[in-house]
């Protein structure tokens, strides 16, 4: 019988490695897991390849994993935010790796790994430094810019509720990079606000099942 | 020289988004905009980070910690709105969904290039966030900034010197000195800041000011 449904946060990030890539979803501090954050943090996994959009700001979330030297590299689009100390820390210090991504460009870099895509065409970034040394194309007139998948090992991610098959709904703006995340890893893991005892209305469901391999209700927000 | 408050510049850029657009509003400045829109219009304004109809600032104590807008503030929702995930929210950018954007600038050169996301000092770090996505999707770019930096320095210019955000695409400049349209000829006057002349701005302006 299928139950995707996890004991607790620990569990839940088992398996990392020292070396993971790893999504984390979020935008800001809304859909953050911070809660599969903190159990990282206690598991103990370094040298990570942080994926998400920001860099942490305060001593909150992927902060704190930046502050205790856990971070290898990130690749994100705005790594700089209000309060974002210890990323400016450890980067002036050249102590990470930083590879900045257009956020478009990173959702569908995302998105292109969970579809099973190759790359793709983009004209975003055209004629720009973050487009130097890749592949470009002229159609019909317009430049683009060939971009790669992304891929992960592991998909931390945060939603509103989960029932047993894994399907997931959101809140807000929360949901933001989670959805698509959740596709682009071998292993996605939700915390959620809360775990439904019955099957979520299908109509409602916004992440399928099928791109999540483990949910852990984690009710509390900073 | 007369000189706009932010708030002024606002408004006067809310005044040339006309009724029914789809609007973005970039971080920094330009979300001010969304505050004077004038009477009788209705403006559906889109946030990168998964919404369209984005409503005002909820009253105090009534924060909701999942509601933010791109610039991470507390937002509530206006009559219409959706939320999305990020790859389409991407889409009605890069994909000409949306009809207006309204962004902050390091510079601006006469071709319609725009720098906005990176400096050329390697201590800090650039982030770039959903800008190059934006000018490359959105048919109409205005910009809002000051006329100059701090020290006085020249913001428009001949040509950019910080890393190009985008190439040849911004529709219109907003200072708090002038409104100037991207002409094939270059920076073409549209207004003066009540009170300044064209030789007091142009003094003021690397590239020249055609009128």
């Amino acid at each position: 019988m299928m139950d995707k449904r996890l004991p607790d946060l620990a569990t839940a990030v088992a398996r990392i490695e020292d070396g993971a890539r790893l999504m984390i979803g979020g935008f800001g501090s809304a859909g953050i897991p911070f809660g599969l954050i903190d159990a990282l943090l206690d598991h103990g996994a370094k040298g990570l390849t942080v994926i998400s959009n920001n860099a942490g700001a305060q001593e909150t979330g992927i902060a704190k994993l930046l502050k205790e030297g856990r971070v290898a590299k990130v690749i994100c689009s705005y790594p700089r935010s209000p309060g974002s100390i210890w990323f400016e820390r450890r980067y002036e210090a050249g102590e990470i790796e930083l590879e900045v991504v257009p956020q478009g460009t990173l959702a569908e870099r995302i998105r292109a790994a969970g579809a099973g895509i190759g790359g793709f065409l983009t004209p975003t970034a055209y004629g720009t430094l973050l487009a130097e040394g890749k592949e470009t194309r002229v159609i019909d007139g317009r430049g683009y810019v060939m971009e790669m998948p992304l891929h992960a090992d592991v998909a931390l991610l945060r939603a509103d509720r989960a029932d047993k098959w894994g399907n997931l709904t959101f809140h807000g703006t929360a949901r933001n990079f989670n959805p698509v995340m959740a596709s682009a890893a071998k292993y996605a893991v939700a915390e959620v606000r809360k775990l439904s005892d019955v099957p979520l209305d299908p109509e409602r469901v916004v992440t399928p099942g099928i791109f999540v391999q483990g949910v852990v209700e984690y009710g509390v927000r900073p | 020289m007369n000189s706009l408050t932010d708030a002024q510049l606002a408004a006067r850029v809310a005044r040339d988004i006309p009724d029914g657009s789809y609007v973005n509003l970039g971080i920094g400045k330009p979300t001010h905009v969304s505050s004077y829109v004038p009477e009788g219009r209705e403006i559906i304004y889109h946030s990168e980070n998964g919404i369209i109809g984005v409503g005002p600032t909820p009253p105090e104590g009534e924060e909701d910690f999942e509601m933010i807008d791109a610039s991470k503030r507390y937002i509530t929702t206006a009559p219409g709105a959706a939320f999305f995930e990020h790859a389409d929210s991407f889409a009605m950018m890069r994909g000409g969904h949306i009809d207006i954007a309204v962004l902050g600038a390091y510079q601006v050169a006469e071709n319609g290039d725009i720098a906005n996301w990176a400096t050329l000092d390697e201590k800090f770090p650039p982030a770039v966030g959903g800008a190059m996505d934006l000018v490359v999707g959105v048919p109409t770019i205005f910009v809002m900034m000051r006329h100059t930096n701090r020290d006085g320095t020249p913001k428009l210019l001949r040509s950019c010197t910080y890393p190009l955000t985008g190439l040849g695409i911004v529709s219109r400049v907003y200072t708090d000195l002038a409104v100037l349209d991207l002409a094939p000829e270059g920076f073409r006057l549209v207004e003066l800041t009540p009170g300044n002349t064209l030789e007091e701005v142009q003094a003021l302006t690397d590239a020249k000011i055609h009128s």
